[in-house]
């Protein structure tokens, strides 16, 4: 009961005229990123960032605007899935399998209507499991002290690159370049400046915010121009006939087992460190396909098949949203670009969140419900505004987004300095994109790298300089278990499950989820 | 060979952070751990990883040809040089020619580029500036 309590004064915040009207702003914008190839909700949220704080919102109304556009990129990646067999975002690439086989049987408008209804299904019940879980959670949180913490963020790295990394060592260069880069400025503890080569402008540290535009924003843009007029160009695609936009009752129940079943599926991949909202999708499409497709339908236009991933990537944003909320340790991309917002707003993530700050918490949480019953109101009958929005070629979009980019960093600090410091964080994504280097540890090594050396350095301080205590307790040995099995089963089977799910999708769509 | 030679710059980048580790200047304020020895363990890792990239490389992922290299580092370059000029220039300048700059690399034909920027730019500046009430780079000419 307390908890409904909570959530109904989360509601009383929600629901002001401001907070309503961010919210519909947010998951149009989002619908509208995520349908977009080339603009994932990372990149989507990460551009918005600097708007939110350059137009001076609160902490509630920027996380209301910046969450609503990540579940409205979560619906939006359907579409190009389903209308162009292009996948909007990495999430929605189960989508394709199914979803445009249907498309091109004339069904178009059901197969949008559908997955709208999956994601819906999926987004609303994970948000119902974050209600539940997040608070759960917290209480275990409580328990850790500095060194449990260090252990923690030490898992949130090991396990970043996920069950579908192909080279650890990869995310391992990854994080540490992260964490060494959080690590230029002035020591907090000690008010020495480190890495600076005596540039002022760096006695701050590098702000996240800087390097996560340039290293999902501007990346892209590069992306965009290494790719242009090849095969891999969006803009030649057929164009298609949409048909009727309502699932018939039939369609509808004869996939509700599959999408209540995926939905919880892809709760518990968001919740899991470092599987995130594709991977989901990709469980949810695989663990249908064993369960239902009995008349070997699936691939060629079973509703079921668009159903299952849509259901399972919605709930699994949902999901990535507990640990980022309770632990203050994202398991995703966006989920870390959420992280980067509470922080620069002041706020720390984690179990003090809780108690600290209800309001936000809670205002949040009510924010996501009301955001997905708007989501589902604007992605059924409005698609054909979002489908049109589609054929706005990327040599008109991508000029945009690098624009945007530019002008939200220059926004926060007004100096040339951090757009060219951002400059460089693109070519160093676009580097890295190439070599197959993944780029949320880097994001996560820049956010998390000074909690997690403050951590590390307060455990040791606090057992006289003895770095045993790093392993103390149970409960540190029972976070490096998990972290280290985390680091090393994806060696064995990493390869397998990402080769998998690369041949099921014809094309590598956006960086991240 | 791209990985190896990414393995080789990660290495040098690895010694390299350890040196600039080892001349952090010491503090009156200390703590039992000091500043450097959190740097010292990303820079291990960040070695050990390299010489992994050295020892099993990742199969050759396909670069661009030299054209298309050129490309991105043109691109860049001219974001560099709006990164310079935009407070010189202002904001609806720099970002027209910046802009038109990136559409026609995309493919737009030269008139187009020239509506799309001049279109982006007082686009961004409408929404940004006018409606949203954003500071934007103010040139010589008060936009």
């Amino acid at each position: 009961m307390e908890l409904l309590a909570s959530l109904g004064d989360g509601f009383a915040v929600a629901l002001t005229w401001q907070n309503l009207g961010l919210a519909l702003m947010g998951c149009f914008l989002g619908t509208i990123m995520g349908a977009l190839p080339g603009l994932g909700p990372s990149n989507g949220v990460a551009i918005l960032i600097p708007l939110a704080f350059t137009l001076g919102l609160g902490a509630t109304p920027s996380l209301i605007l910046l969450t609503s556009v990540y579940y409205g990129a979560m619906y939006g990646g359907r579409i190009s899935s389903i209308l162009l067999n292009i996948p909007g975002d990495e999430p929605a690439m189960m989508t394709c399998l199914d979803g445009y086989p249907m498309a091109r049987n004339g069904r178009a408008g059901e197969a949008l209507a559908l997955s709208g209804v999956a994601s819906f299904v999926g987004a609303f019940f994970a948000t119902w499991g974050l209600v539940m879980l997040a608070p759960q959670l917290v209480k275990v949180a409580l328990l850790f002290g500095p060194a449990e913490y260090f252990a923690l963020f030490a898992l949130a790295f090991m396990t970043l690159g996920g069950v579908s990394s192909t080279n650890q060592a990869k995310s391992a260069f990854a994080a540490a370049l992260g964490l060494g880069l959080a690590m230029v400025g002035v020591d907090t503890q000690t008010g020495v400046p480190r890495f600076t080569f005596g540039e002022v402008h760096l006695y701050d540290g590098i702000d996240f915010l800087v390097a996560i535009v340039g290293l999902f924003a501007l990346s892209e843009v590069f992306i965009f121009l290494e790719h242009r007029g090849t095969d891999k160009d969006a803009s030649t695609a057929p164009k298609l006939n949409i048909g009727r936009i309502t699932p018939s009752w039939k369609v509808l129940k004869s996939c509700t087992p599959t999408m209540l079943r995926t939905t919880v599926l892809g709760f518990i991949a968001g919740v899991l460190p470092g599987a995130g909202a594709s991977l989901g999708s990709f469980i949810s499409y695989s663990m249908e396909k064993k369960l239902v497709d009995r008349e070997g339908t699936f691939g060629t236009g079973d509703p079921r098949g668009v159903a299952a991933p849509e259901a399972g990537n919605n709930a699994a944003a949902g999901g990535a949203l507990v640990p980022m909320l309770a632990l203050g340790v994202p398991g995703s991309g966006t989920t870390a670009v959420l992280l980067a917002v509470l922080l620069s707003l002041n706020i720390t993530p984690g179990p003090l969140l809780f108690t600290q700050n209800p309001d936000v918490v809670w205002g949040l949480i009510a924010a996501l419900f009301i955001g997905n019953v708007m989501l589902l109101a604007m992605n059924i009958p409005m698609v054909g505004l979002f489908v049109r929005v589609l054929m706005v070629p990327p040599r008109i979009l991508m000029p945009i987004v690098a624009m945007v980019s530019f002008v939200g960093i220059y926004g926060i600090s007004g100096s040339s300095f951090d757009l060219m410091v951002m400059i460089a964080f693109g070519v160093a994504g676009w580097v890295l994109r190439k070599l197959d280097v993944p780029l949320v540890p880097v994001i996560l090594g820049t956010l998390l790298g000074n909690a997690m050396e403050v951590n590390m350095r307060r455990a040791v301080t606090i057992a006289d300089g003895d770095y045993s205590v790093l392993f103390g307790s149970w409960l540190t040995l029972a976070l490096w278990a998990v972290a280290i099995i985390g680091f090393v089963l994806p060696i064995f089977v990493g390869g397998v499950v990402k080769a998998r799910m690369r041949g099921a999708a014809q094309r590598e769509a956006a960086i991240t989820d | 060979m791209s990985d190896r030679i990414f393995g080789g710059i990660g290495l040098m980048l690895a010694l390299l952070y350890i040196w600039r580790a080892t001349i952090i200047p010491d503090s009156f304020m200390s703590d039992a751990v000091g500043p450097r020895a959190f740097p010292y363990g990303i820079a291990a890792v960040m070695a050990l990883s390299s010489i992994w990239f050295l020892f099993k490389p990742d199969p050759e992922p396909e670069w661009p040809r030299a054209g298309r290299l050129a490309e991105i580092g043109l691109a860049a370059l001219v974001m560099i040089a709006y990164a310079q000029l935009l407070p010189e220039l202002g904001f609806v300048i720099a970002t027209a020619f910046a802009a038109a700059y990136l559409t026609w690399r995309l493919g737009s034909s030269p008139l187009q580029s020239v509506l799309i920027g001049v279109g982006t730019s007082l686009g961004i500046y409408a929404i940004f500036h006018l409606v949203l009430g954003l500071s934007l780079a103010r040139g010589p000419l008060g936009f």
